[in-house]
């Protein structure tokens, strides 16, 4: 299927999406809808990285509230200086900017030694940049910062669909863009650099300058997500902008899904992202966090290729289209260097 | 700008004695990170459940919160132990440790904290006993015991530590396994089982290290996560895997972050061990004392 066919299926799933829940005619629907369209996107930028490449990225919210805090910054200007604030599109745009420049740094810094200081600097990433949005009293510091969110927005009703329906867009990008990747040169060398790096590197791959793409890429589509977030939440603090939840599930998402193409992180996503919506409902936020870091551990000892490698397993015969490469199984039976 | 010496003596002298109790937090991803090559991200989840033992036992029955731990420190081994065979059956037996490997720690790290939550709540907690209050004074020096005995004890670990690693057959083993799994193998020993011990112990290190925290400061659950990147910053600048290097480094760490927080205000701290970790890693990634 080509790129422009596949966006174009994508838009049309998304509007129908779109059509069901006005249909439901309830706002709340938008309000979980936005959070699990939110994971889809952060758990796809998570994958372009850590599922094509092999690199871990433990610092999720640390590039989703860079997004979010360049727009709180951005308010903050704008209403200060009576200025029209700027629409949420290009906050996006500006938020993505951000992260992505940040993502390029983190990796031109770590990327050239082992996959494990990678991880390692990017869970420090976190709590750095944490400290310095606390000290920082322009965004409110630790005591948070509000964003006055419009009531409505013209045509669509309450502003809350207007968000839903620009992080399902972005969502839409995401996979496109991650589908793009997958079949195209740039892909093929994550595949390599996941695979075996030194042989990639070896057979003339430029391993750190495919590396650092990737990082610029899920980075800045990291910040995008987040910079509409302080519209939704209305209240934006450090502590739970930079919260382990966003890490772990943009992390077990994939995992649970399945790594090796876009679909896993899709489905991971909208089946854990509702899954926990309805957790957080019926019993409690924190019991929610918790039936995600067991089904993480659970799938990766018992289904390393997530739900994705599962229904490979039982149904050989799908479309190639659809799943994807599949990854090259090393079998060796001790793991002797 | 007045400088005050008095000021600067104490934040260094504060920063070594903290600096020995980061070696103690330090020394069991020293030793899983530095010489086994396992990422344990989650390790310091683990010193919190020791924080939390030492709390359990102190509240319950008034018992010295480092007895307690020491006390515990089988169960912490076994637990390390249990959670290597896991770690090695489901992942490095297939080589597949990199991604899945650190995954599996993460969600550890997050399952510990979030049933640490459940069960205590994020209410901070503390223990009681003999020397925390009390401080020595030495002409402009203040010494308060809560860190000095940390300290000294963990001082101690890191020497009985050392002694192990460099004295004995299962700590030479150790070392060797880091070097040549195939050659340790010819010369009959099960590389896999020597692993497996030296991950217990660098979980029975957390059982300790736990304890000296919540002498420090109060704890709750996600206080741990502070520790993430200082204890690797630390493992790295020292050298991953030597623990003399460990201690040097961890009373570097020790003293710039004391001096960050007299002189810059304390809310700056942990952005200190992040800019070291990088530096590091930028200009010198075998660390102070690299192999």
């Amino acid at each position: 299927m080509r790129t422009p066919v596949f966006f174009a299926l994508w838009v049309g799933i998304a509007a129908a999406v779109l059509a069901l829940a006005f249909a439901t005619g309830n706002d709340y629907v938008f309000f979980a809808g936005y959070v699990v369209m939110q994971y889809v996107v952060l758990s796809t930028a998570w994958n372009i990285l850590g599922g094509y490449c092999g690199y871990v990225n433990f610092g999720s919210a640390a590039f989703f509230a860079l997004g979010a805090y360049s727009t709180v910054a951005i308010y903050k200007f704008t209403s200060e200086n009576d200025l029209y604030g700027l629409p949420i599109p290009v906050l996006m745009l500006i938020g993505g900017a951000v992260s992505g420049v940040v993502g390029f740094g983190m990796g031109y810094l770590t990327l050239r030694l082992r996959g494990a200081f990678f991880a390692i600097a990017t869970l420090a990433l976190a709590v750095v940049l944490q400290t310095l949005v606390v000290n920082w009293d322009y965004v409110g510091g630790s005591r948070g910062a509000y964003v006055v969110r419009p009531e409505e927005f013209a045509p669509l009703g309450n502003y809350i669909r207007y968000l839903f329906l620009i992080m399902m867009l972005l969502a839409v990008a995401a996979i496109t863009v991650a589908r793009m990747i997958e079949h195209s040169r740039l892909g093929y060398g994550f595949a390599t650099i996941r695979d075996d790096e030194l042989a990639a590197e070896a057979s003339g791959v430029p391993t750190l300058r495919l590396k650092l793409i990737a990082t610029t890429i899920s980075g800045a589509l990291m910040g995008m997500a987040g910079a509409p977030f302080p519209y939704y939440i209305g209240y934006l603090q450090p502590s739970s902008t930079f919260g382990l939840d966003y890490a772990v599930n943009s992390i077990a998402m994939p995992l649970i899904g399945g790594t090796t193409s876009w679909v896993g992180p899709l489905i991971g996503a909208v089946l854990l992202g509702s899954l926990q919506q309805i957790a957080t409902v019926t019993i409690s936020s924190a019991v929610n966090l918790l039936i995600v870091g067991c089904l993480l551990v659970g799938f990766v000892i018992v289904a390393p290729n997530g739900i994705v490698g599962l229904v490979h397993k039982y149904w050989q015969r799908k479309p190639d289209d659809f799943v994807g490469r599949r990854r090259v199984e090393t079998d060796s039976p001790e793991a002797v260097p | 700008m007045i400088f005050s010496y008095d000021l600067l003596i104490n934040a260094i002298v504060s920063g070594i004695l903290i600096g020995g109790f980061y070696a103690a937090v330090t020394c069991g991803v020293s030793i899983s990170f530095g010489i086994l090559d396992i990422v344990n991200i989650a390790h310091p989840a683990f010193i919190i459940l020791g924080s939390y033992t030492a709390y359990i036992v102190n509240t319950t029955y008034g018992f010295d919160p480092i007895l307690t731990a020491i006390v515990m420190l089988p169960l912490f081994y076994a637990l390390g132990a249990g959670i290597y065979q896991v770690y090695y059956v489901s992942f490095e037996k297939y080589g597949q440790e990199s991604l899945r490997g650190l995954a599996f720690f993460f969600g550890i790290l997050f399952i510990t904290e979030v049933s640490l939550v459940l069960y205590f709540g994020v209410d901070y907690r503390y223990v009681d006993a003999a020397y925390i209050g009390p401080a020595w004074h030495f002409g402009l020096l203040d010494i308060p015991l809560r860190i000095l005995v940390p300290f000294l004890v963990s001082l101690l670990l890191i020497a009985v530590l050392q002694t192990i690693l460099t004295r004995t057959f299962i700590g030479r083993a150790i070392m060797a396994v880091s070097q040549d799994q195939l050659a340790l193998r010819l010369l009959g020993v099960n590389p896999i089982r020597i692993k497996r011990i030296a991950f217990g112990i660098s979980i029975a290190t957390a059982s300790l290290a736990g304890a000296f925290l919540i002498i420090i400061q109060p704890v709750e659950p996600s206080v741990g996560r502070e520790y993430i990147g200082r204890v690797f910053a630390i493992c790295v600048l020292g050298g991953m895997g030597s623990l003399p290097g460990t201690v040097i480094a961890a009373m570097l760490i020790g003293i710039v972050e004391s001096l960050t927080a007299t002189f810059y205000g304390p809310s700056w701290a942990p952005a200190v061990s992040f800019g070291f970790l990088l530096l590091t890693l930028a200009v010198r990634p075998a660390g102070l004392m690299g192999r």
